[in-house]
Order: C-alpha cells, then sequence, then structure tokens
C-alpha cells in the first residue's frame, strides 16, 4: 500500500521550493497578467526561507516540519499567497502532528485539513478562479484511494486538469477579481503554484 | 529599466535605513520584523494607531508616522502585503494600554495578513480593532470582486484618527471616526503611464502612447476603461462625476479635496487637476473647505493622479486642522 515517510517529506518540500525557483518568472508572467506581478518572487522567497529553516532541524516529525514550514511562509511570503500557502502548510502540520509516516489516508487527512484551512482563511469556493481550483480536485483524487503512488500521480493530474480549466474562469477572488471578463483567458498563477506542489508531492511521495 | 538602487532586493531595507537617517528625530525603525515606529512610542494611555501595506506608495505609510497621525508602519516588500509577525511587533511596540487601532487597505494580501496578526495580539491581550478602508469607485462592490480598493481616504483616515487618539478618545471612538471617514470618502485614479516594480523589471501593464486607464488602482490594476488622451478638464470630470455620483455629494456640501500624484507626474500638471476639480465642484454647489495636492499614496513612478473627496462635518474639519509633524505631513507643530 505505501507510505509517506518524513525524509520522503522533506525531499517533497525541498523540490517543491525548486520548482518554485524554476517556474518563478512563468509566475511572476502569469501574475503580471491578472494580477500585481509578484507571485513568483514572493514564494520563491518563502520557499528559499522555509528550506533554511528545515536545514538548520532534525528530521521525523512531519508534522513539526510542515508547521516549520508554513511559519516561514508566514512570515517572509506578504502578500496573500503568504496567509494562504502558510495557513495550509499549518493545518497539514496539525493533522500530521507527531508523525514519522503517513499512509495514503493520513496524507489525505492531512491534505484536506490544510485546504480547509486555507478556505477558511480565504474563503473561496471552487470556480472562483483561485488556488483551490487545483487543490480541491486533487483532494477529491486522493480521496479515491488505491496505491499511494497511483493516488497521488493521479492527485497531480487532477491539479494540472484543474490547474488548466482556471484558463477559462472569471476571477471572482483577488486582484484578479477587478478585471472582471478580462480576466477570462488567462491561467491562474496561485493554481498553477499549487499544481506545482501536487506534482512535485507525485514525484517525491510516490 | 532605469532605477536609482543598489540592488532590486535591497530596495525596502534601504529606503528604511535612509528614512531612519533623515528622520531620526521622529521615527526608529526595526528591521526584523520590518516596522516604523514613533519615537517616543508607546504613549501610554493613548490609543495606537497602526497602518501597512506593500512598499512603493511612499510616503505611505511610513512617512506619517509622528505625532498627530500613525505611531506604527509596516512596510511589505514592493506592492507587497507585510505580514502578520511584522504587524504584531508594531502593535505591541505602539500599546500603550489603550488598544491599537489597525488601519487596513481593503486588498485580499492586506486583510487576511492584518486578520492573523489582530488573532495573534489578541492572544497576547493587546485590544485591537481594525478598521478596511474601499473608497475606490473605479471597482464595482459585488460578491464577485474583492470589493473597493482602499486608496487615497486612508492617508485622511490616518491623519483624522491620529488626531483623535491624541485628543484621548477611546479605541471605539477612533474606530468610529475611521469608519465614518471611510464612509464618507470616495476616490478615484487614473494613469498616464504603467509603473515598473524593481524585482521584475517589466511594465505593471501596456498602454498605448495615445491611451489613458481610467480608474487604475495603485499596483497597476486596471481600472473602468481605457480611452484616448485628452485634456486635463475631461480627465477630472470622468473622476469627478464617478465619484460624486456615487456618495452622492450634494450641492451645500463642505469636502475636503485631496488632488493626489501618483509618482510620475510633475506638481504643475496636479494644480491643473486641482483647478479643474474647483471649477467642477463649484459648478455643483460643492465646497472645498480643506484641501490636499501632492504625492502621497504613489505608485512607483507611474504617472497619472487620483482624486479624493470627503464629505466634511465639524468634528472632522477640526481633527484634520489638529497639529501632525510626521516626514511627510506637517502642520501646526
Amino acid at each position: 500500500m505505501g507510505r509517506v515517510t518524513s525524509e520522503q517529506v522533506r525531499d517533497w518540500l525541498r523540490r517543491y521550493a525548486d520548482a518554485i525557483a524554476e517556474h518563478r518568472v512563468e509566475l511572476v508572467r502569469l501574475d503580471t497578467a491578472i494580477g500585481d506581478g509578484d507571485h513568483g518572487t514572493n514564494m520563491d522567497r518563502g520557499m528559499r526561507k522555509a528550506i533554511e529553516k528545515l536545514d538548520g532541524s532534525a528530521p521525523g516529525d512531519i508534522g513539526a516540519d510542515l508547521k516549520a514550514v508554513g511559519m516561514a511562509l508566514v512570515s517572509s511570503v506578504g502578500g496573500a499567497a503568504g496567509p494562504l500557502y502558510g495557513t495550509l502548510f499549518l493545518q497539514m502540520g496539525s493533522a500530521a502532528a507527531g508523525k514519522d509516516e503517513l499512509d495514503l489516508d493520513g496524507w489525505a487527512a492531512a491534505v484536506e485539513a490544510g485546504v480547509k484551512g486555507l478556505q477558511a482563511r480565504g474563503k473561496a469556493e471552487a470556480g472562483d478562479k483561485t488556488m483551490v481550483d487545483a487543490l480541491l480536485p486533487a483532494l477529491e483524487a486522493l480521496r479515491q484511494g488505491g496505491e499511494l503512488g497511483e493516488a497521488l500521480r493521479r492527485s497531480a493530474d487532477a491539479a494540472e486538469a484543474g490547474m488548466k480549466a482556471t484558463i477559462e474562469l472569471e476571477a471572482r477572488k483577488g486582484r484578479a477579481s477587478y478585471l472582471g471578463p478580462r480576466s477570462v483567458g488567462h491561467q491562474d498563477p496561485g493554481a498553477t503554484s499549487s499544481y506545482l506542489l501536487l506534482r512535485t508531492a507525485a514525484d517525491a511521495l510516490a | 529599466m532605469k532605477k536609482l538602487i543598489n540592488a532590486p532586493d535591497a530596495v525596502v531595507r534601504e529606503a528604511l535605513e535612509g528614512m531612519e537617517a533623515a528622520h531620526g528625530d521622529l521615527i526608529r525603525v526595526s528591521y526584523d520584523p520590518a516596522y516604523v515606529v514613533r519615537a517616543d512610542a508607546p504613549v501610554q494611555g493613548k490609543v495606537g494607531i497602526v497602518s501597512g501595506g506593500g512598499s512603493g506608495h511612499e510616503p505611505m505609510h511610513g512617512g506619517f508616522v509622528g505625532r498627530g497621525m500613525l505611531d506604527a508602519a509596516c512596510p511589505g516588500e514592493v506592492f507587497t502585503s507585510p505580514t502578520p509577525d511584522q504587524m504584531l511587533a508594531a502593535t505591541k511596540a505602539v500599546d500603550g494600554g489603550a488598544g491599537v487601532l489597525h488601519i487596513v487597505k481593503n486588498y485580499t494580501g492586506d486583510v487576511m495578513n492584518f486578520d492573523m496578526a489582530a488573532d495573534l495580539a489578541q492572544g497576547e491581550d493587546v485590544q485591537v480593532e481594525a478598521v478596511v478602508t474601499n473608497d475606490d469607485v473605479a471597482v464595482e462592490d459585488s460578491l464577485y470582486t474583492a470589493g473597493r480598493r482602499g486608496v487615497g481616504i486612508t492617508v485622511i483616515a490616518e491623519k483624522i484618527c491620529g488626531a483623535a487618539a491624541e485628543e484621548g478618545k477611546s479605541l471605539a471612538e477612533v474606530a468610529e471616526i475611521c469608519r465614518r471617514v471611510n464612509g464618507q470618502g470616495r476616490s478615484m485614479g487614473m494613469a498616464l503611464t504603467p509603473c515598473i516594480t524593481p524585482a521584475s523589471g517589466e511594465p505593471s501593464f501596456e498602454l498605448g502612447d495615445d491611451e489613458v486607464e481610467i480608474g487604475i488602482g495603485i499596483h497597476g490594476e486596471p481600472g473602468r476603461f481605457r480611452e484616448p488622451l485628452a485634456p486635463a478638464a475631461h480627465v477630472v470630470e470622468r473622476l469627478s462625476t464617478a465619484i460624486v455620483e456615487d456618495l452622492p455629494y450634494q450641492s451645500g456640501d463642505q469636502v475636503l479635496a485631496f488632488v493626489n500624484g501618483m509618482g510620475g507626474t510633475p506638481l504643475v500638471e496636479l494644480y491643473i487637476v486641482y483647478r479643474e476639480l474647483d471649477r467642477f465642484l463649484q459648478a455643483r454647489g460643492i465646497t472645498i473647505a480643506r484641501n490636499l495636492v501632492g504625492d502621497y499614496i504613489t505608485s512607483l513612478e507611474m504617472a497619472g493622479c487620483s482624486i479624493t473627496l470627503l464629505k466634511l462635518d465639524d468634528e472632522l474639519t477640526r481633527l484634520w486642522d489638529a497639529p501632525v509633524h510626521t516626514p511627510a505631513l506637517r502642520w501646526g507643530a
């Protein structure tokens, strides 16, 4: 059935930081089109801070690692992404507190806690053209169960489809909402960074 | 991109160091976490006033820290909301036992970060009230947007609330005055050119040489529509009509008129805007009882302006006239 270990979670977080750095310019470009053009820069700064924090502590507690990442993001990203990604990781961390490994159910429960916390903070629903449009389908895919690696890949694929579907949506939250119909035709930068989160999870944890 | 900087990622910190060097008699600066605080903070028994937001809008907010205005300001990265740890530290630094008012511009990031900070402050037994400003009539206020943006009225609210706090009013009273200022104020802006953030190096939007964007936001967010460049009188009529019809302002009203430069428009043009605004309001029987003209809530080097009107009453006029001594706004002191 497979399990997610604390070492794998750290590998995932490092891969995510690398993916954000690699896609920094693309995220800035997407955000310039419908937001304020800082998403890639801010997430890159935040994830580098998060990895620095992890490097200074001993591995073993998945919940503690996720909380450390959440606090680093809250205090270094700013914008809307800081509280949103920060809350996502903090809530995931609470759900995985004290665990050195998780099965698929445990992993899905942590992701669900994170997504719920993020929705409570940002008040976005499916279809608002936000991170939620990548995260909710991914969570649903995880909840279908099965073999861990397969579920993680299905979840990343669902996030990718959700991200691409934001192109046709009209934004109803955040700065993109000021554009109204002019936001249609652009992929949401938050959904894009959320997709990278799920894709790197499939790469590292499967 | 040509900018007078040393390094893009050092812009905010180095500007703070410059401010501290220039105005050490009025302010102190904390760098980690970053906030600007009144030199004599905390003032015992006085409500503390804290604001904050992305950098790039100078002199807002750091330039408004001092007696009679803000007790502290939290600068974020350029056009990026500051973070809850900055806001919490600033809030604690200015709490003189009478509670702290957060004045928050209505942007998704600012509101969420200040929310988290207020939660954290309450957890440390500091009484916090937050008022969100949302005066930008360019944005349709509906369930389907993030709501109206907080723009020019924020400067006026910070001045008036600062004076109310200096008078010894309670946190609830200062918050009520802040809501009244926001409720009686309306703004709209326009841009002739985009701006370039130091980190991206790219213009925030594309605008033709012969076009203007009416209803622009202070981060280069688009507004209501684009139209061909026209004389100042036409532009002022566009902005002012939207503003006076929204509240609505009526014949006989006394207003504070604030003509604000976006950073790249010379004062000589702002006075032409003021001339047109004065004529426009006179024709409607609205009297400008107080005014402010200059660059106070900017958008880096964007060329353009915004107009803010506040319907005055005796109390708001008195509080506006009260002494203020900050790096960017000073009278009576």
